[in-house]
């Protein structure tokens, strides 16, 4: 029901995702200036490291009694007239929401931006009941446009080029209008490009009965749900329809608002680079009798789908995740295949760390694999979550399972049965080295080697220096020495 | 100079790739180490760190080789390789492997505490005096993932190729981006190591370098090939061999 995964088929995701034109272009983007403004925020604020460890005790610190704080949110957020819905799976939340929608006799949603949705694969589901939901976020409408999941945590259609938005646009709103009238050849200019979404959506926001948004933290100390954007979307999901549904999942609660102002101040400049995101709502509660606005109804749909099955494991650390997008801003891999070959809603190196827990590790057993250990995604993270050791968690699970396919298994088992006899394998480098001194030894190199493709298709392999290893140079002269 | 007692003795954990690809890596670090006051051993009971074993989630065998360095080189002062990645291994990560059996990790970190990274080793315990080599040559230095992050190696090697006679150092764009090697991962996923490795290249052709220079021999091995295959004319070595005036060998994947 939800997101359809294609995570068992990394490799040719990721081959196809590597001859994609339009993709490598918009992986530029990625690759450079989104990291390199984060170095540069990070840097103007000397405290960004000392803030750093401040969010990861607060977040160990719930993680430790979240049972306690979970409680304290749902007893404030009832006082001030919300509503808590506790829902165990993806299922549960799905109809949980279909069952409020329909108390309203809901027709159209508009939708803000939330990953816990994709995860419980809500849009599709609500289309099946007869229910429109519009994303209201640029980058989520364009995707939902284009009918593709989300490539990125925090910019769902990084993907996209402009020209490949600017074709949708053409195809979905024909008889858009500007100022009386009809814009020609649609202009590739990303300014033109959002005015026309502001337009559209527009009126979607007055046509819509019920908002639905996620929430970036939950507020013990409140009942308020907290979401964080750069474009004002949120604000207008969530305060014009007479309900708003905020789903979230369970480790997004923290303490108080002093907490909150902690993590904000690294959550944007980890994710986009920006000291603060552009709008940061705090919603409270339904709308009061001396309010002018706001929702008649709002309900908070929390999530678990898994999560508490991670609390006391190897896996726990992961909870601290604030979902700002900086391991994948920053990952070799990601940077070459993007987020679509991962297969899943969370790509790039938390989705390789927290997708087996979630789709499987059967399922997902490339991920955690496709990794070059490079630390990258360990330095950059906010919450310090040892991403590579989870990974390799995962990759000792498969071995030891025996997910990992035979050949390989079996390759590391002869390889490790030599390195612990080292006569033999002594013997047996002596004899490989020899031989592949003496075929590459004209060129210093191969530009084939069987069983290596993997390497030589794409680059030559350098052919060892000499006839002799190390070891056996180093004894023969040692000998003459004497 | 001071007697034989005094000087430390270290032993040279050779690595698995300079071992079989570039034995004039470990002739290299003997001869830094040695002119830089110390008695070197290469014990032969070596043969390496385990990271594929432990990289590719067989724990058990991890666990059964790190015992055998460990005893292999527990009677030295120093242990030193030219490598940050499988010195990482050994001084980050074997600690951790033993956290179930306190006797072998009391080992462990003693190991740990006495193994280094090659330029580390000279810069940081030795402060030895700059090297009395002489290169004339423009190159870039790439830094690897595991020394940089695991070790902090980043000054250390710089800071001995300032002393190298007309050594020029121009730094490339993204001197700290993985260059795509990653262990067994660049032939299981050879595609995407491919195009890593094809951004980094691009990165180092830039610089306008004639030599480019790391200290791992996976990096090494991985942007030499694809220079070579790219068709570039740029010399690739181990910063050891510069460091020692070694450079009269064919660079990495080169025959003259």
């Amino acid at each position: 029901m939800s997101m359809e995964v294609t995570s068992q088929f990394f490799e040719k995701n990721a081959s196809k995702a590597l001859k994609d034109p339009n993709l490598r272009k918009a992986m530029q983007i990625i690759g450079g200036p989104m990291a390199s403004r984060r170095v540069e925020t990070a840097r103007e604020l000397p405290e960004f490291e000392a803030l750093r460890d401040e969010g990861v005790k607060i977040r160990n610190h719930v993680l430790q009694h979240i049972d306690l704080y979970l409680e304290r949110f749902e007893q404030q957020l009832t006082a001030r007239g919300g509503k808590l819905h506790w829902c165990r799976t993806p299922r549960e939340a799905r109809e949980t929401i279909l069952a409020l929608c329909r108390s309203r006799d809901a027709k159209l949603v508009t939708k803000g931006k939330s990953m816990v949705t994709e995860e419980i694969g809500l849009n599709a589901f609500l289309e099946e009941h007869g229910i429109t939901p519009v994303e209201t976020d640029l980058g989520e409408y364009i995707i939902q446009l284009a009918h593709e999941p989300p490539s990125h945590i925090i910019g769902p259609a990084l993907h996209k080029t402009r020209e490949q938005v600017a074709e949708l646009f053409e195809d979905h709103h024909p008889d858009y209008e500007l100022n009386g009238r009809k814009a020609g050849p649609r202009s590739t200019e990303p300014q033109v490009l959002v005015t026309e979404a502001r337009h559209v959506l527009r009126d979607r926001y007055f046509q819509a009965d019920v908002g639905i948004t996620g929430a970036n933290f939950l507020i013990a100390e409140t009942g308020a749900t907290v979401i964080v954007t750069n474009e004002g979307n949120g604000d207008l999901t969530q305060s014009l329809p007479k309900m708003h549904i905020a789903v979230s999942s369970i480790e997004k609660v923290i303490p108080n608002l002093e907490d909150l102002s902690t993590i904000l101040r690294i959550l944007a400049r980890s994710a986009t680079g920006q000291e603060m995101s552009c709008y940061t709502t705090l919603s409270c509660g339904p709308k009061r009798p001396e309010d002018i606005d706001g929702p008649e109804e709002f309900h908070v749909v929390l999530v678990d789908n898994g999560r508490s099955e991670m609390l006391g494991t190897e896996l726990q650390p992961l909870m601290r995740c604030i979902r700002c997008g900086a391991c994948m801003n920053n990952c070799p891999v990601y940077h070459s295949v993007g987020g679509h070959a991962y297969g899943w809603v969370y790509p790039g190196p938390i989705g390789a760390a927290l997708d087996p827990h979630m789709i499987g590790l059967e399922t997902a057993r490339h991920l955690p694999n496709a990794s070059t250990f490079c630390g990258k995604c360990e330095e950059v993270c906010p919450m310090r979550i040892p991403l590579p050791d989870i990974m390799r968690y995962w990759r000792e699970q498969a071995h030891e399972k025996q997910i990992t396919p035979p050949l390989q298994r079996w390759g590391v088992e002869l390889w490790a049965f030599a390195a612990k006899t080292p006569w033999l394998y002594r013997l047996g480098t002596r004899i490989a080295i020899a031989a592949l001194n003496m075929l590459g030894k004209d060129k210093g190199r191969f530009a084939k080697m069987p069983l290596a493709s993997g390497w030589t298709d794409g680059r030559d392999l350098p052919a060892p220096q000499s006839a002799e290893t190390f070891m056996s140079q180093y004894k023969s002269r040692k000998g003459s020495r004497k | 100079m001071s007697s034989i007692e005094s000087k430390p003795r270290v032993a040279l954990f050779v690595t698995c790739l300079v071992d079989l690809f570039r034995p004039s890596v470990g002739f290299a670090t003997i001869k830094l180490l040695e002119d830089a006051g110390c008695v070197v051993d290469v014990p032969e009971a070596q043969v390496c760190c385990a990271q594929p074993a432990y990289n590719s989630g067989d724990r058990k065998d991890t666990v059964a080789i790190a015992r055998q360095v460990i005893e292999t080189f527990e009677d030295y002062d120093y242990v030193v390789a030219p490598s940050g990645s499988c010195g990482g291994m050994i001084k980050d990560h074997y600690p951790a492997l033993f956290a179930a059996e306190p006797d072998w990790q009391r080992r462990a970190q003693d190991l740990s505490a006495r193994m280094f990274e090659l330029t580390s080793f000279l810069v940081d315990v030795l402060k030895s005096d700059p090297v009395a080599a002489s290169l004339n040559a423009k190159v870039t230095y790439h830094d690897s993932c595991s020394g940089l992050r695991e070790l902090g190696v980043k000054a250390q090697p710089r800071a001995l190729l300032g002393s190298v006679d007309g050594v020029e150092l121009v730094e490339m764009k993204t001197p700290e981006t993985c260059c795509g090697f990653g262990g067994t991962f660049c032939v299981k996923y050879g595609e995407v190591s491919t195009d890593i490795v094809s951004r980094k290249t691009a990165d180092i052709a830039e610089t306008g370098a004639d030599m480019l220079l790391a200290g791992d021999m996976g990096c090494l091995l991985n942007m030499a090939g694809k220079l070579k295959r790219e068709g570039s004319s740029m010399q690739v070595r181990h910063v050891a061999e510069v460091l020692a005036g070694m450079t009269d060998t064919p660079a990495i994947g080169e025959s003259k």
